[in-house]
């Protein structure tokens, strides 16, 4: 019940919380939850108390922080090291930014994994099914429902750079989020 | 007038480059042959007929020679006889042109319609004549013939089965300015021609697996932007689509005996391979690991399965042994080994191997566990062999577009097809 009513803050909080959690170091998932929910609540208590000053501020912040989640919401690629499907530290934000977006919208979103060319068709299919499973665990390790999520690999086959040098390969060893189907 | 037209159109666009199989046999390049071929001469085939004949016999059988890199076919302008019968060959005409041995034939319309093809074929320093042989063709079917008598000719001469009337399937894609894609599923003549498209897509497809009875293919296709696995009758066209789950339905492989189909799914949280049975359109799962298991293949008396997994923390190729259920690894050298098949006699692997960061087509000799690199391209990958034994098809890179190359499993001979516009990838050689 408790961890219910956690999730049931309103948007706002949940903004304010991502970009608590953003600014943290964003460890380990389940204590970011936690902490997410202990903010959120400090955040109203004291909104509550504070002259029309701090409200102003308070209101400033709220609109800071709602522009960084919409700016991290708006980062849909996650990037992977070869033959690696481990999510890297730098997506975690926009990932939790994402999770509390899902998770007040109950919107559906797809997560297509790719790789890059090296190594074989089926293996890269498999990868990318690894790296787009990797974003879905920590999205319902944060509350996501799993009915919410599909995933789908297309191993190398969707570049998203046509090269054949590094430069072309990070970019397409991804993850990408695709709301709405 | 009009018919003029078009057919100067259509050789200007032949011309051009612009309208061409994706690779048609006369511009398979030998970039190496064996050390001393086997000269031949392969004489025009006689025909009585009114009409000119749609195919040449003697081009066909003296390309599909050539293309196997173990002979060296007589150019025809250099003959200084052209004999059609017995009675008319001269032993001397061809020791002097250099030539080990004749192919003479003659081609005769029957009365219910298509052809009567008799060969035969001399032994120059013997001065005999080693085989002789009738083929029997329909009205379209004259391909076929020389294709039947190359493997004739080809069988008599190495000791070994030929596969020059076998096809292959490989898929292309055509990139469009505005970045969509076009992808084709095909089928042609080994040696590149007679071309079909099978399925035709805006999706990705992979993976095409022959039927052991040459009929049908298996493969992979995204079309509704989901992955499923397809079984799709060659001639009739007439589709049946696998069960499909939620996540990768990828890499099937027939079993020998043709019931099932080895294929990979992560419905159960990872990739794992399963058997399908395609009778009873039950799933049996055969890997049991949190790593990647993939690239399923069957061994030839169908009791194991090769497969690649990352379970030692790198991809490796290992065999099930569907009966104990024993694991066993395969593959030991270097730290990327992917997508196996094995010769029909078990005892060669042929593999897609990484050696320092360049991914080639290897074979393992499972008895004496070495390792060879047959290929020295880049980004080498979907080896497949032939179905008897001596080449292995694979995609392979030419500036940045994929060509379709053939390396012969000793390493001795290897040729290239074109590089054409679009890519071509995934190639699947057809059983016997």
């Amino acid at each position: 019940m408790q961890l219910a009513n956690i999730f049931k803050v309103t948007f706002l909080g949940l903004i304010l919380v991502t970009a608590a959690g953003c600014a943290s170091k964003g460890g380990d998932s389940d204590a970011a939850a936690g902490a997410a929910g202990a903010n959120g609540e400090g955040a109203y208590g004291a909104g509550d108390r504070a002259s029309l000053e701090a409200e102003e501020r308070a209101a400033a912040d709220a609109a800071r922080a709602a522009a960084e989640a919409e700016q991290l919401l708006n980062i849909t690629t996650f990037y992977f090291d070869f033959d690696q499907s481990t999510i890297k530290q730098e997506a975690r934000a926009a990932l939790e930014a994402h999770a509390a977006y899902l998770v007040q919208s109950g919107s559906n979103v797809v997560l297509e994994g790719h790789a890059d060319e090296r190594g074989t068709r089926e293996y890269n299919l498999a990868l990318g099914e690894r790296r787009a499973q990797a974003v879905a665990r920590y999205l319902t390790v944060l509350g996501v429902s799993s009915q919410q999520i599909e995933s789908v690999s297309y191993g190398e086959e969707r570049a998203a750079s046509l090269g054949h040098d590094e430069t072309s390969w990070s970019l397409n060893r991804r993850v990408d989020l695709r709301y709405g189907r | 007038m009009i018919k003029i037209t078009l057919r100067a159109t259509l050789l200007l666009l032949m011309a051009t480059g612009l309208l061409r199989p994706a690779w048609a046999g006369l511009d398979i390049e030998i970039t190496q042959g064996v050390d001393n071929p086997t000269r031949i001469a392969v004489v025009p085939f006689g025909w009585q007929g009114g009409s000119v004949l749609p195919e040449d016999i003697a081009q066909i059988v003296s390309a599909d020679l050539s293309r196997s890199g173990q002979f060296s076919a007589m150019n025809e302008r250099n003959m200084m006889s052209l004999p059609t019968r017995s009675d008319q060959v001269y032993y001397r005409d061809w020791r002097i042109l250099n030539q080990e041995f004749l192919l003479i034939g003659q081609i005769t319309a029957k009365e219910t319609g298509g052809y009567r093809v008799h060969y035969e074929l001399y032994d120059v320093y013997k001065q005999q004549r080693i085989v002789e042989g009738n083929v029997n063709a329909g009205a379209n079917e004259l391909r076929d013939a020389a294709h039947l008598i190359s493997d004739k000719i080809y069988q008599r001469l190495t000791g070994i089965k030929g596969a020059f009337s076998t096809r292959i399937a490989y898929v292309t894609v055509d990139r469009k300015a505005d970045g969509s894609e076009r992808i084709k599923l095909l089928v042609a003549d080994a040696d590149g021609y007679r071309e079909k498209v099978i399925r035709d897509s805006r999706e990705p497809i992979l993976s095409p697996h022959w039927s052991p009875d040459g009929n049908k293919l298996a493969y992979v296709s995204f079309e509704g932007r989901r992955p499923a696995v397809y079984i799709q009758d060659v001639g009739t066209g007439k589709r049946d689509k696998v069960p499909s789950f939620r996540g990768m339905n990828s890499a099937p492989a027939w079993s020998p005996d043709g019931r099932k189909l080895a294929m990979v799914l992560s419905k159960d949280g990872n990739p794992e391979v399963y058997i399908f049975d395609i009778a009873s359109r039950k799933f049996t799962r055969v890997t049991r690991h949190f790593g990647i298991d993939t690239e399923p293949s069957w061994s030839a008396d169908g009791k194991s399965l090769i497969f690649t997994s990352s379970r030692g923390g790198k991809p490796q190729i290992y065999r099930k042994h569907l009966q104990t259920g024993q694991v066993e690894r395969l593959t030991f050298e270097g730290d990327y080994n992917a997508r196996g098949r094995l010769s029909t006699d078990g005892r060669y692997l042929v593999m897609v191997h990484r050696r320092q960061g360049v991914f080639h087509i290897a074979v393992q000799d499972l008895k004496r566990d070495r390792v060879r690199v047959l290929t020295q391209t880049q980004l080498d990958e979907s080896p497949s062999i032939a179905p008897n034994g001596s080449m292995i098809i694979y995609a392979t890179n030419d500036r940045s577009k994929g060509i379709l190359a053939f390396v012969s499993l000793d390493g001795r001979v290897k040729s290239r097809g074109p590089s054409k516009f679009g890519d071509v990838r995934e190639p699947a050689w057809s059983p016997l």
